[in-house]
């Protein structure tokens, strides 16, 4: 069959059932083309036929064939990119790049047909296309910009047809962004397009499920068909003798447990006897086509005998329900409980005036990154195994590898492709992973198994469902005298993160607010569900909503201001907080200040009319966790930067860029270390054998701590050309600087020396120049049991203002604003970090509102995108997101984090604002409409208008470990 | 990757081709259009026909002809971007115009035709899954088991028909033409669906739906309303078609109500039009109306959101839309 792509024409045979989506990918290698769902439900997979946007994913190949094809590929056939890849470059709309093609194509339908569209007509011509990373926000500016340039310069907009544009400056700024860059930097604080922004707006970008190795076999998983039941018996004959089967294999091959915390190491690549959720692997095949291996799993025959399934934190607790894990304490399907008090709460209620106790509930929801999980293993005769896999976590999984594969850490090289967002889900170690791995150690082939999006929603590893009792004391000015938090995490079948989260849910309502007298108690149980783990914010979201939500209402009974009774706790810049966390710069209270002017907060609070509210929330976050996972001394980042006789830097780092720019941002510090231009560092990540370790992007701890190590590496070789400078121009190396191309005498710029020469005479004196550098933070534990969890190096701060209208008669809500000030230390690159703000309030959006990752009798609800609701371009709001620097002294060039921190304080400003505008008090996200009537029905019967959980399980905490506040606690 | 299962793949260019492909394995072929509902499904191992016949070539049933005073005849195979953007159908056919264009995202609506729409499978909470997932909970009435997971004991299928497109034909009576070798028949829309959510079209296996036939506008006002969690992608999880047509004093002398979404076929609000015709649109005729849907309106717990709320959603969503077009009535 002939294929006209791209204005090329194309020959190739079609099965019937072929999708053009798999054509393109698989039999052309036009893997541009991307796909999240294979369903028609994410958009991913857009491309333009005969002109129209279409699903490539649900058209048949040998139905297109007389058509005209545009793929992403076709867009900059002669490598200048198009008027509306320039506009996504400039304006940030690109993060992960996943869903980057699908948006180009869409984005392209409309301006080929519509000139001067609309904001809505842009946010409707994208509506079927799904973006977790940007908030949309900058994808439909990219669109509206596109759309003004193409109408003063006549650009063609036809895919496959070479392009006359000329390419502009390489980015644009505005005035008031030029007036507030800093003078002294060149990189740092300027809106530079991402690294490798090019490959993602060409398709050139490879993601792992683009690549694939000659003798490539295809694995597939097994599933549970039972959230909760004994294995009586797996045969394999039958499959095994289908043609083109070259393995299978079940827990008897992978018998090795893990786990990402050490402590509780839980987990099998597959369940061994029993299954403890719907979903599990039980067995996988290796096969030569992707519909062999779909064949052979419907011929393993798995017969299981049912056990109870145990589907809510109740019936975990319940002594007659059953046990899920046998072994060992976890019995009674208890896997952690923290129990600490910091001060003495019992002292402090009652030095309280009012006090207030109330119970919230936060559901628990999926990270939804559009790139479905992937990995391809393919282990050689020298006994190498190398594994591309989408992952946040290349160190860990090389030690999970190593582990239980029983092979040597030299003998195992994990390398990660482009990975199409993550936001915790990838962060853990996958049953695929290490069974691709195995499954290429027996066939000796490369091996991939990618997943689909249902079997993404049962490795899930996302929100923790958790049930909140919140207890506080406050004197009569507000000022809050103790606080007492007790939570119960659902925590789905695996330890996961788990642990952690039990702590992180207690550790940082300390960092927001100046709490004298504090306990926490939290516990989570295991069951039948998939295993819960870190989402964006880790544990901490859920604690924030209690808070945020309860102190509105004290300040309404107090009658304070809800502002300014948050003023009167907000914990101070460089102090130590009552658990023993180091607080250092903090722009808190520049943060309220901004968003309350930016917003009009008091002007509008109380006044917008029936049905219309604005609600405050602020917050605070990590950047990094203080203590590694695995306990030891070693540094938490290393970096290399190695300068060639051109003249040029490359980066060396395992740091992992999931779509939030780490690559971005660690070659920017180098750059301005350097004194180079961004085109003159170029960056290698997250390769185990290429680049020294970094513990993975998770924890928000990359711009702090692999920062930090870039730019030790960087300045370490800077040295070496200093020292020659120094001896060349005759000024002392500490008076020399570094930029634009020279390095020359501070005080006078016309004594220096070029740096092409400078690195010449470097390399002749010292050889090879290298720089390496790495990053540990202080030792920042507490004197307690249980203090590794909260300390971080720095912390960053967030203040958001929500505005709603609210259909009273519907339920229905509409954010229509949100304004979030974010201190993140210093803005290495403003555009992604108001990308990760703009991102950060969609996903907080999706929490709020309609999120939720939910089971009935063990049995996924919605695993699919179109049950799975998340948000589209039609229900975002007009995000808002101001940057305040803090300046932070101990990261690099003062930076802090920016992208977990920002969705903390958005869920409960939204709730705050449901409540100005409607007088309800909806206490359990996601607020859905029925919630939002049945509050109002229970207002207009004389109720509070409130719903939310109304009890809170009987649960005997362990006896809490009592820690005296530090001496110097302010 | 999700992948369809095999199949043999037939292109008729005539419907005549079409009939006789019909004819030779009807009992285990398919009928596509723009595949957009089927696709999906047979991905999901809902169906594994033996034979999909592709209908897409026909080019007879891709047209629309007539005008708002003879009516128009709408080919059963054109899209449903290009109907949302006609402007006769806009103009005359609101309701029709409104459903088209709120269906699922651009791209679907690129590909997805009016008999696609209109002969959509119903759909369910609990058959929309996966192959493993169905097994899990085990098969239901719906295929291939004797259990209805939404109603247990239920002797017959809940599934859902969530067709924008279907109420609004029924709101403004539209007819359907339907074809075989045997001949071509037309029927009012409403008399292709029956209450069953595993058999809810009458239709024999070897017809095609060829036409939408709308009467002479004659006055119509009409409006589509569509309840769901998102605005886009998502299907309805209520519809609300409503149409009327007044006199020169304002009284109804035509009125209909029709529900999507909330049962395995429309439900045309039989008493809408007792209440309405020879009265004026007022506050009082709305609020019976809505009261006499919100009666009829009983959605099971298979879709998103709540049955509950989907029900007390009927009311709501009926007096908003017969208050839109007292409003348009108003204005014209």
């Amino acid at each position: 069959m002939r294929f006209k792509i791209n204005g090329r024409t194309y020959r190739t045979n079609v099965r019937p059932n072929q999708t053009l989506l798999e054509l393109l990918r698989e039999d052309l290698g036009l893997t541009g083309t991307k796909h999240g769902c294979e369903l028609g439900e994410c958009g991913a997979c857009t491309v333009l036929i005969g002109g129209k946007p279409r699903l490539s994913c649900l058209t048949l190949a040998s139905e297109v064939r007389s058509f005209e094809i545009g793929t992403v590929e076709g867009l900059a056939p002669d490598c200048k990119l198009h008027v509306l890849q320039q506009a996504f470059a400039e304006t940030g709309a690109v993060q992960c790049g996943y869903c980057t093609p699908g948006m180009l194509m869409s984005g392209l339908a409309l301006l080929q047909t519509t000139s001067n569209p609309s904001e809505r007509e842009i946010r409707e011509a994208l509506s079927g296309n799904i973006c977790r990373c940007s908030g949309y926000n900058k994808i439909i500016e990219a669109v509206r910009l596109a759309s003004l340039r193409k109408e003063s310069t006549q650009h063609h907009l036809q895919i496959g047809e070479s392009h006359s544009g000329q390419r502009s400056a390489p980015w644009s700024m505005d005035e008031e962004r030029e007036h507030r860059m800093p003078k002294e930097f060149s990189v740092i604080g300027r809106p530079i397009p991402k690294v490798g922004v090019e490959s993602k707006l060409t398709g050139q970008a490879k993601y792992t499920d683009d690549l694939s190795f000659p003798n490539m076999l295809y694995g597939k998983i097994l599933r549970s068909t039972h959230s909760h039941a004994k294995i009586v018996s797996i045969s394999k004959d039958r499959a095994m003798s289908l043609d083109g089967v070259r393995a299978i294999i079940t827990a008897e091959d992978l018998p090795i447990k893990y786990g990402i915390m050490p402590t509780s190491e839980d987990e099998r690549a597959f369940a061994l006897r029993k299954v403890r959720y719907f979903g599990e692997p039980v067995a996988a095949v290796a096969a030569d086509s992707p519909d062999i291996a779909q064949k052979a799993l419907e011929y393993i025959d798995v017969k299981y005998e049912p056990l109870q399934s145990v589907n809510s934190i109740e019936e975990a607790l319940s002594k007659n329900s059953a046990s899920i894990h046998e072994d060992g304490e976890c019995s009674n399907n208890i896997h952690k409980t923290v129990s600490l008090e910091f001060g003495d709460v019992e002292q402090g209620f009652k030095e309280a005036d009012y006090t207030r106790e109330d119970t919230f509930f936060y559901e628990g929801s999926n990270h939804v990154a559009l790139e479905e999980h992937s990995a391809i293993a393919s282990y050689g005769a020298d006994g190498k195994l190398t594994e591309w896999s989408s992952t946040q976590v290349p160190h860990y999984l090389q030690r999970t590898l190593c582990k239980v594969l029983g092979l040597q850490a030299s003998k195992v090289r994990v390398i990660v492709p482009e990975v199409g967002g993550g936001f915790g889900g990838k962060s853990d170690i996958f049953s695929h992973e290490l069974v691709a791995a195995k499954l290429s150690m027996l066939c000796s082939q490369p091996v991939k198994i990618t997943c689909t999006r249902e079997e993404v929603f049962y490795l899930h590893r996302g929100r923790h469902p958790t049930l909140m009792r919140l207890k506080t004391g406050f004197k009569g000015d507000g000022r809050i005298s103790a606080l007492h938090l007790k939570a119960l995490l659902d925590g789905g079948a695996y330890g996961s993160y788990g642990v952690a989260t039990t702590y992180y849910v207690g550790a940082l309502q300390t960092a927001t607010y100046k709490i004298p007298n504090y306990k926490y108690e939290g516990l989570r149980v295991y069951t039948n569900k998939p295993p819960c783990g870190p989402k964006r914010g880790h544990g901490t979201p859920q604690p924030r909503f209690a808070i945020e939500c309860q102190i509105d209402k004290a300040s309404e009974d107090l009658g304070i201001d809800p502002v300014e009774i948050r003023r009167r706790n907000l914990v101070n810049p460089f102090s130590t907080s009552v658990n023993y966390l180091r607080i250092t710069s903090c722009g808190l209270q520049e943060c309220i200040e901004k968003v309350l002017s930016a917003s009009e907060f008091q002007k509008k609070r109380g006044h917008l009319g029936q049905g219309n509210g604005i609600g405050f929330a602020v917050s605070s976050y990590i950047s990094g966790a203080g203590l590694p996972i695995f306990w030891n001394n070693m540094p938490h980042s290393s970096a290399e930067v190695r300068i060639d006789r051109d003249g040029k830097a490359t980066v060396y780092s395992m740091a992992t860029d999931i779509g939030q720019g780490s690559d971005s941002v660690l070659s920017f510090i180098v750059a301005e270390a350097l004194g180079l231009d961004v085109s003159d560092v170029s960056i290698v990540s997250a390769d185990t054998d290429l680049t020294p370790v970094d513990l993975g992007s998770y924890s928000s701890r990359v711009t702090f701590m692999a920062g930090n190590a870039v730019l030790e590496a960087a300045k370490n070789v800077r040295e070496l050309l200093f020292e020659v400078a120094s001896r060349e121009i005759g000024v002392p190396q500490s008076d020399l600087v570094s930029r634009e191309g020279r390095i020359y005498f501070r005080d006078d710029p016309s004594k220096g020396i070029d740096w092409t020469q400078a690195v010449r005479k470097a390399e002749s004196q010292f050889g090879a120049l290298v720089g390496t550098g790495s990053y540990k933070p202080p030792n920042l534990a507490g004197p307690y049991k249980g203090s590794g969890v909260g300390p971080s190096p720095a912390y960053s701060f967030s203040a958001c203002v929500a505005e709603v209208r609210c259909n009273s008669s519907t339920g229905h809500v509409e954010v229509k604003n949100v304004w979030l000030a974010h201190d993140l230390g210093r803005s290495i690159n403003p555009l992604l970090a108001e990308g990760q703000i703009e991102g950060s309030v969609v996903m907080a959006l999706g929490e709020a509102l309609m999120e939720e990752h939910t089971f009935k009798d063990g049995m996924h609800k919605s695993p699919s995108m179109l049950g799975y609701k998340t948000p589209t371009p039609l229900e975002v709001p007009e995000i808002h997101p101001i940057i305040v620097e803090s300046i932070d002294p101990e990261g690099p060039f003062g930076a802090k984090e920016v992208g977990q921190g920002p969705l903390l304080p958005v869920v409960p400003a939204i709730a705050n604002a449901i409540h100005d505008a409607l007088g309800i008090r909806i206490d359990q996200v996601p607020i859905t409409p029925n919630k939002i009537l049945t509050a109002l029905t229970d207002k207009l019967k004389g109720g509070t208008g409130r719903v939310g959980p109304n009890s809170f399980p009987q649960v005997e905490f362990k006896e809490a470990l009592k820690v005296d506040p530090p001496k110097i606690f302010s | 990757m999700m992948r369809l299962p095999t199949f043999e793949h037939k292109r008729p260019a005539s419907l005549r081709q079409a009939f006789d492909l019909l004819k030779d394995s009807s009992e285990d072929s398919l009928l596509v259009a723009g595949g957009t509902d089927l696709y999906p499904n047979m991905k999901r191992r809902q169906c594994e026909p033996r034979t999909v016949i592709s209908i897409a070539r026909i080019r007879r049933l891709k047209r629309i002809i007539g005008n708002q005073n003879s009516g128009l005849e709408i080919g059963a195979n054109t899209v449903l971007s290009d109907l949302g953007a006609d402007p006769v159908v806009a103009k005359y056919y609101t309701v029709l115009s409104e459903a088209a264009t709120q269906i699922a995202s651009p791209q679907i609506r690129e590909t997805g035709t009016i008999g696609g729409n209109l002969c959509q499978d119903t759909r369910c909470n609990y058959y929309d899954m996966s192959y493993e997932w169905r097994s899990g909970v085990n098969f239901c009435l719906k295929h291939g088991g004797n259990v209805c997971h939404v109603a247990s004991g239920s002797k017959r299928c809940w599934a859902v028909f969530a067709s924008d497109i279907a109420p609004a034909c029924m709101a403004i009576g539209s007819r359907l033409r339907l074809a075989s070798s045997r001949g071509e028949r037309t029927m009012p829309a409403r008399e292709l669906y029956q209450n069953d959510g595993a058999a809810h079209l009458r239709k024999s296996k070897d017809e095609i739906l060829t036409d939408l036939l709308l009467p002479p506008s004659d006055g119509l006002i009409s409006t589509y309303l569509k309840l769901r969690r998102r605005d886009a992608i998502d299907f309805p999880i209520l519809g609300v078609a409503a149409a009327v047509r007044l006199d020169s004093k304002g009284n109804c002398r035509y009125a209909k109500i029709v529900l999507g979404a909330i049962g395995s076929c429309p439900v045309q609000v039989a008493e809408a039009e007792q209440i309405l015709l020879g009265k004026r649109l007022t506050q009082d005729t709305i609020e019976s109306v809505a009261t006499a849907a919100y009666r009829v309106a009983k959605p099971q717990d298979n879709t998103d959101l709540t049955f509950s709320y989907r029900k007390s959603m009927t009311k709501v969503y009926v007096s908003d839309a017969l208050t839109k077009l007292a409003a348009k009535a108003e204005y014209s």
